[in-house]
């Protein structure tokens, strides 16, 4: 037994336990009977939860983040599948080079989009509010969604669209019924990732945020008070649970699609 | 019916800078069974992707059925394509496959279903409706892939390379399978392959397609009997090649003196038209003998055996002529009492004006 515990194995255990002794703290301290967030712990209390359903601030934060996470998800899956598809199905002049500014704003640092789209914005003479802060997430979001729905594109068999035509069907009936649902895996990834990213993202939803702040931004001028943060923490227990539901339920329909059309298992996350 | 149901005139095709198509024209009659036979990358899928309408031709012009195709998409073409991967779809069932044409041309349901059903149970899968295709075997997609455009009643059923994806057993069955099914159902069948046994075995003619370009347009007897030129004669079975000297036309035939065999005057039939100077002839490992005992033949010339293959019903030698550096394949049925020669035997080899073919 001794023998087996190798340099490797600890190594493998510190690294686990870095990652996420942090997020399991959250619901430890969200249940914790004391309004200091320290051990020794006190005991169980189901308090700060009900806190959260009191903070009437806290729910229209809550309402903007997922109004603002949903629509970037449809909008920048839409686009990403857009630009995916032409990107495997064409060959057309300057597609390296066209790509590549798209997936650009993946490694731009946020700070600077978030800048650079408040000043645009605020130029053009347009009012911030959520579209503002959906814009710049749609811009952040579709790199992403175009690299998740390039593979499923790349490995959807050509044959199988011309074949559609070929039976007679129009080209638009052909995508809905032959190219939509072979890609379905991917677009599910698509739109759980964007979700996320869009969810948690604050930089830019500080800088584009009119009167309307989303969850991140919300908790963020909280973190003020001192008193605030168990409840805080509750928060982040409740926003962990929803992540890890979505990420369940999506590699499941993923895993049920992939399943159904007998292609193989690719690009999920689990 | 005396109109062809295609017609290729002087079709072209380039990609960017390279022509994949030469000047290509042809009739196909009604009812045909017409193969596209020739090596990787010569064109075949380009000419019946020009067909089908998914590619178009940079010069030229489709005909199907006496209408000109220019500007018709591929659907609302009457052609159906069977697909080297098949292209099923794989999130539907069977049936589902096969009903796809029929629902895009908004047949009414019942009819669908009576349709669907006949159509499975024409490929030999009746009662295969309700099974999800992606667990299908090779041949039963092959089957569901010929179903689902045949339902359709194309004029036209275009097939590439269908069977290069089964093995030999399954791949001969299904070569007489459709060919009774292309009687059955009396379709114009154009078939891409690249072996040539199958399109010898399966169609009515054959065109050969070389670099683009139609090398040879002739029934399976034809083409193998009477090759066009040396490229043909070299993929259509084995052949034997040797050189000639000039010939001289005579009234017996044509006269050339053959490397290794001597002078002979070959009937004109065995050659092609306006053949002239110095020339190949080819001849069929089938059309040489190895002479046992005290059998004759027309005329003979002395060998040495270099290789043996034995096939258990063929043996086939391959010998070394004088003068030739290239061995000479010779196949020879294994008859009751015909012993099998050994590397180094000397053989006499029996031939005639009649084994010889010459070719431009
Ligand atoms: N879309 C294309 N763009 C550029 N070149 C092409 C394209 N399609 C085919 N070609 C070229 O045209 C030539 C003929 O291709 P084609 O697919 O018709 O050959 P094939 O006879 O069907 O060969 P195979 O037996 O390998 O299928 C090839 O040299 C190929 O590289
Ligand atoms: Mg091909």
């Amino acid at each position: 037994m001794l023998k087996s515990i190798t340099p490797l194995k600890i190594y493998i255990l510190f690294f686990l336990v870095f990652l996420y002794a942090p997020a399991i703290l959250l619901p430890i301290f969200a249940f914790n009977d004391s309004a200091i967030v320290a051990f020794p712990l006190k005991g169980f209390t189901t308090e700060w939860f009900g806190v959260l359903w009191e903070t009437e601030a806290l729910h229209s934060a809550a309402k903007n983040s997922f109004i603002i996470a949903i629509t970037t998800a449809i909008l920048s899956t839409l686009l990403g599948m857009l630009a995916a598809r032409a990107n495997a199905r064409y060959k057309f002049p300057m597609q390296r080079p066209m790509m590549g500014l798209i997936m650009l704003p993946m490694v731009l640092p946020e700070i600077i989009v978030g800048v650079s789209l408040l000043v645009v914005i605020l130029q053009l003479g347009f009012d911030l509010s959520l579209w503002t802060i959906i814009l710049g997430h749609v811009l952040i979001c579709t790199p992403f969604c175009i690299a998740i729905l390039s593979s499923a594109f790349m490995n959807l068999d050509q044959s199988l669209e011309e074949a559609s035509f070929d039976l007679g069907q129009t080209r638009l009936a052909t995508f809905w019924l032959i190219t939509v649902p072979l890609v379905m895996p991917g677009l599910i990834s698509s739109l759980l990732i964007s979700f996320t990213i869009s969810l948690d993202e604050f930089i830019i939803a500080f800088f584009l945020a009119g009167t309307e702040p989303t969850l991140p931004v919300y908790i963020w001028g909280q973190l003020r008070f001192p008193q605030r943060l168990p409840s805080l923490m509750a928060l982040g227990t409740l926003l962990l649970a929803v992540s890890l539901v979505l990420l369940i339920l999506a590699e499941y329909f993923r895993r049920r699609g992939a399943r159904k059309t007998g292609t193989t298992d690719t690009g999920g996350f689990l | 019916m005396s109109e062809p149901i295609i017609r290729l005139n002087n079709i072209d095709k380039f990609y960017g800078d390279f022509q994949a198509l030469y000047d290509v024209s042809v009739d196909i009659k009604r009812g045909e069974f017409f193969s596209l036979l020739g090596p990787s990358g010569c064109g075949k899928t380009t000419l019946l992707r020009t067909i089908a309408g998914f590619e178009h031709p940079s010069n030229g012009e489709v005909f199907i059925d006496g209408k000109s195709m220019r500007g018709v998409p591929a659907n609302e073409r009457p052609t159906n394509m069977v697909f080297q991967s098949y292209a099923i779809f794989p999130h539907m069932s069977v049936a589902e496959n096969v009903a796809y044409g029929l629902k895009a041309r908004k047949t009414p349901k019942a009819e669908i279903k009576t349709q669907v059903a006949q159509a499975l149970e024409m490929v030999g899968l009746g009662g295969y409706g309700a099974r999800a295709s992606h667990a299908l075997s090779g041949g039963q997609r092959q089957r569901v892939a010929l179903a689902r455009a045949l339902v359709l009643k194309p004029k036209v059923l275009l097939l590439d390379e269908p069977l290069s994806a089964l093995d030999k057993k399954l791949r001969e069955q299904m070569q007489s399978e459709l060919r009774n099914l292309q009687r059955a159902v009396g379709i114009t069948f154009i078939l891409v392959t690249h072996d040539q046994e199958e399109a010898l075995t399966m169609s009515d003619r054959i065109a050969v397609i070389n670099d683009g370009r139609i090398a040879q347009l002739a029934t399976p007897h034809d083409l193998y009997q009477r090759p066009i030129n040396r490229s043909v004669a070299d993929f259509i079975g084995v052949m034997n090649f040797l050189n000639a000297g000039a010939i001289n036309e005579t009234s017996k035939g044509y006269e050339t003196s053959v490397a290794g065999l001597g002078k002979v005057i070959v009937p004109k039939a065995q050659a092609p038209d306006g053949i002239a100077g110095n020339i190949t002839v080819g001849i069929r490992p089938e059309m040489l003998t190895i002479l046992i005992g005290d059998e004759k033949a027309e005329r003979e010339t002395k060998a040495k055996v270099s290789e043996v293959f034995y096939y258990g019903d063929m043996t086939y030698y391959d010998v070394m002529l004088d003068g030739v550096d290239t061995p000479v394949t010779i196949s020879m049925r294994n008859t009751a009492g015909r012993g099998v020669l050994g590397v180094g035997d000397t053989a006499r080899v029996g031939w005639g004006a009649e084994s010889i073919l010459l070719l431009k």
